[in-house]
């Protein structure tokens, strides 16, 4: 169901959402968690899907901030999206003019209390996210560095800024890859003397792994550039030769091991909802991210 | 295991994965094989949670070949996976399915059992490690088991500097009918397979919520301090079902309610209601914990009055006219095999001295439902009026764990207007809003579980013989008394069952 307000405040908005719920006649509604996203009016359509798929899993409010006309007078208009098979609510927040300076004093009202804050910038990547009003008050803050123009600066910058609960989508791509990789060690039985991540040229969940290989094995992981779609290849060098990792078409990876058969198995890349739904099962926060991270940016500051 | 620096307890994002693999799937045909486990196996293989080269192999005496049992397992994930079908996920399982073709007395068939899944150690690179399901009758675990010892599967090769690989066994109830035919499963078993290797699965114990009773428990303050005899009046479980017996008359005649529920599901759930803290969720801690609680368990001085059976009359259901259990096909006319059945139970400990635990499950009942029911004591004093307080009952947490999983908590609250009136309200949480969706089903756990080689939820041959030593007294009582009583179908069960409660002043809550 649909509500629009046009030129509206918050507690009309409150007033609504409670009035909505008291017709559907659930009374205490499982919201876990408040899952603001900060988009424009080109993302908001995307991300509010995600959102909504992600909320199957984990029913939430989703406070939506739209930035409109920054020249234009102060104004508030609201949308709130219930029912249709999506459990919690879903308000979409348009705010204009000078208003949209102060996005936190319209979201603070509309928190549902005593439950987690996640927020997400879809698209718009903040250069601190725990600096901004809206990073402040979440538990965790999410971003996409692959949305960014240049992806690898992205990183850099995130590195810069990062403080404990940030989290990157391009790190949550490389969970398959990764637990894939742990999997593969846990039956190989041989030191690692080093290796190569191969992936499209802007790729920062290959340079996330790459740094996340390096750290942990300890030896130096090259980065290489291929055709792509995505990660094509990972391949670890032992005394007995390479155990290689390629996926060439983005759907099905291959392991190779000397002196063993080759294995299939489906390594498809995701949906935003799949990957929001990853971030959203793990509130505290991720200090294997913030490792990886540090690495990246140690690694790039030399190259440049 | 090897020290893999990939892995780190902090890092949470990467899952339990089972290492390469062959899983066996003895009776590939049955309800469970296409309903529950062939679309488990797929949604463990569409989450990533299943190696590369996972194989699985089934074996039935049909007139197959392996694109046969391809198809039918592409048509029961199909019908019944939770996850979405993808071509990818699809394929890849495809690649390692295999179909043996033989009788369990055909020792031919088990050598091409072997054959096979040599191959496939070669091919798909699954390293000797198997795990053998049955889902078969229990006569039938003899043969198969002797079978599989026979044509040298049921014990690993030495391990040759390399990782040893296992072979594990994986049986459902029932775990015998009574202590002695459990101790004789068992004694085979044991011939063949050495303990750690055997998963019985309770399915129950891979529910969400089932798990859930125990973060509930020890994972919070609120309730442990009232979990004892100073709050709790009394425990209630009850598995109920709205459907008779279907198909299954040739198991259930002279099985019974008893035996097919409580016996496993109930008593179970009884142990993890009532028992200690465990010093760690890790098996051995876990189990240990069950069986005291289970050792503790004391049946009824007087069992005519403390316990009930039942056997369901024709009548209607749900508004449909139903056939009684004696009518059912398969059935014969002069069957002693009760439908319903309950018991008091106590637990002769500090906690839980004096605190009935009523436990009850039927067939034909009004709704379908399982729940585990912890009513407390009436507050020693209201500052009420009487008349304010007559609706008031006792306080509850009932763990809902089918359908509908969650927790409901009941308590009095005041009714609005001028007048103090304080009546019983309900506050929910239901898994089916709060979390879900995407909450693995008990068979994708147990079955990853035993991929895996983790065995905190399977109960261990101890708790199985201590649930039977529980059950025996009252199955010789039984058949000692004749016939049951009869309910009519649609009804909530025998009269007996309500006497058992009213006795003790106390009711059954309503199905």
């Amino acid at each position: 169901m649909l509500t629009d307000l046009t030129d509206t405040t918050t507690s009309d908005i409150r007033a609504a959402l409670t009035r909505l719920r008291d017709q559907s006649g659930g009374p205490a509604i499982g919201v876990v968690l408040n899952l603001i996203i900060m988009t424009d009016e080109s993302g908001q359509h995307d991300a509010v899907r995600a959102a909504s798929q992600a909320g199957r899993e984990h029913p939430c409010r989703v406070l939506t901030v739209i930035a409109r006309e920054a020249q234009a007078p102060s104004r508030l208009d609201a949308e709130i999206r219930t029912g249709d098979g999506i459990p919690g609510q879903t308000v979409l927040l348009r705010l204009y003019g000078p208003m949209s300076e102060h996005a936190d004093s319209v979201v603070m009202p509309l928190l549902v209390p005593d439950t987690p804050i996640v927020t997400w910038w879809h698209g718009l990547l903040p250069a601190v996210p725990s600096s901004q009003p809206l990073g402040v008050l979440a538990q965790r803050r999410v971003t996409d560095a692959a949305r960014a123009r240049a992806p690898a600066q992205a990183l850099i910058k995130l590195a810069a800024g990062y403080k404990p609960g940030d989290t990157d989508l391009s790190w949550t791509r490389a969970t398959p890859w990764r637990s894939l990789l742990a999997a593969t060690l846990d039956q190989l039985n041989r030191e690692i003397l080093g290796g190569v991540v191969s992936a499209e040229e802007q790729n920062p969940t290959a340079d996330l792994l790459a740094a996340w290989l390096g750290t942990r094995l300890g030896v130096p992981f090259v980065r290489e550039t291929s055709g792509g779609p995505g990660i094509t290849e990972v391949r670890l060098t032992t005394e007995d030769g390479d155990v290689t990792i390629s996926r060439p078409d983005g759907r099905v990876a291959t392991l190779s091991r000397p002196g063993q058969p080759e294995r299939h198995v489906a390594l498809q890349r995701r949906e935003i909802a799949d990957l929001l739904a990853e971030e959203l099962r793990r509130l505290d926060p991720d200090e294997i991210y913030g490792e990886a991270l540090e690495a990246v940016a140690g690694v790039q500051e030399l190259a440049h | 295991m090897i020290y893999n620096p990939l892995r780190d307890p902090r890092d949470r994002r990467i899952p339990r994965l089972a290492g390469p693999c062959v899983l066996v799937l003895f009776g590939v045909t049955g309800d469970l094989a296409t309903k529950k486990l062939l679309p488990a196996i797929y949604d463990l293989a569409n989450r990533g949670l299943l190696p590369p080269g996972f194989s699985l192999v089934g074996f039935a005496r049909r007139h197959w070949a392996d694109q046969d049992f391809a198809r039918l397992t592409h048509d029961a994930v199909k019908a019944h996976a939770r996850t979405p079908f993808r071509e990818e996920v699809w394929n890849q399982l495809a690649e390692g399915i295999r179909f043996v073709r033989g009788e369990f007395s055909d020792d031919e068939a088990f050598d091409n059992l072997a054959a096979t899944l040599k191959q496939l150690d070669a091919e798909r690179g699954t390293g000797g490690n198997y795990a053998f399901y049955l889902s078969v009758p229990p006569d039938a675990f003899p043969i198969v088991v002797q079978q599989l010892k026979r044509a040298g599967l049921s014990t690993p090769p030495e391990s040759a500097g390399g990782q040893q690989s296992w072979r594990r066994v994986v049986i459902e109830k029932p775990f015998g009918h009574d202590l002695a035919s459990a101790r004789e499963l068992n004694a085979m078993l044991d011939a063949v397979f050495p303990p750690y290797a055997v998963f019985r699965i309770d399915h129950y114990l891979g529910k969400e919520t089932v798990q859930n009773l125990l973060a509930m428990r020890f994972a919070n303050t609120l309730f442990e301090p009232i979990w004892n005899r100073r709050y709790v009046d009394h425990v209630q479980i009850t598995m109920a079902e709205d459907i008779g017996i279907g198909g299954r008359a040739g198991y259930y005649d002279g099985i019974g309610a008893a035996r097919d529920v409580i016996q496993n599901h109930l008593l179970q759930l009884l142990a993890l209601t009532a028992m200690e803290e465990p010093l760690s969720f890790a098996a051995e801690s876990l189990r240990a914990e069950k069986e005291k609680v289970l050792a503790a368990v004391q049946i009824p001085d007087d069992l005519a009055i403390g316990t009930a059976r039942g056997q369901y009359g024709a009548g209607w259901q749900g508004g449909i006219e139903v056939r009684g259990f004696l009518q059912e096909e398969g059935i014969p006319s002069d069957s002693l095999t009760e439908t319903y059945a309950a018991i008091r139970l106590t637990v002769d400990n500090r906690r839980w001295a004096g605190v009935p635990f009523y436990l009850r499950t039927g067939k034909r009942l009004p709704t379908r439902m399982t729940e585990i029911a912890v009513l407390f004591q009436r507050a020693p004093h209201l500052p009420f009026a009487k008349t304010d307080t007559a609706e008031l009952g006792h306080n509850a947490v009932v763990i809902r764990i089918q359908p509908d999983e969650g927790i409901t908590v009941r308590f009095g609250s005041k009714v609005p207007g001028s007048a103090m009136e304080v009546r019983d309200v309900n506050m929910d949480f239901a898994y089916g809003e709060s979390f879900t969706e995407s909450s693995p089903e008990a068979y994708e756990r147990l079955l990853l579980d035993v991929l895996i080689g983790d065995p905190p939820l399977f109960p261990r041959q101890e708790e199985v013989e201590l649930s039977w030593k529980i059950l025996d007294p009252i199955e010789d009582y039984w058949a000692s008394r004749g016939r049951p009583e009869q309910y009519p179908a649609g009804t909530s069960g025998p009269v007996s069952a309500d006497r058992m409660l009213e006795i003790d002043g106390r009711a059954w809550r309503r199905l």
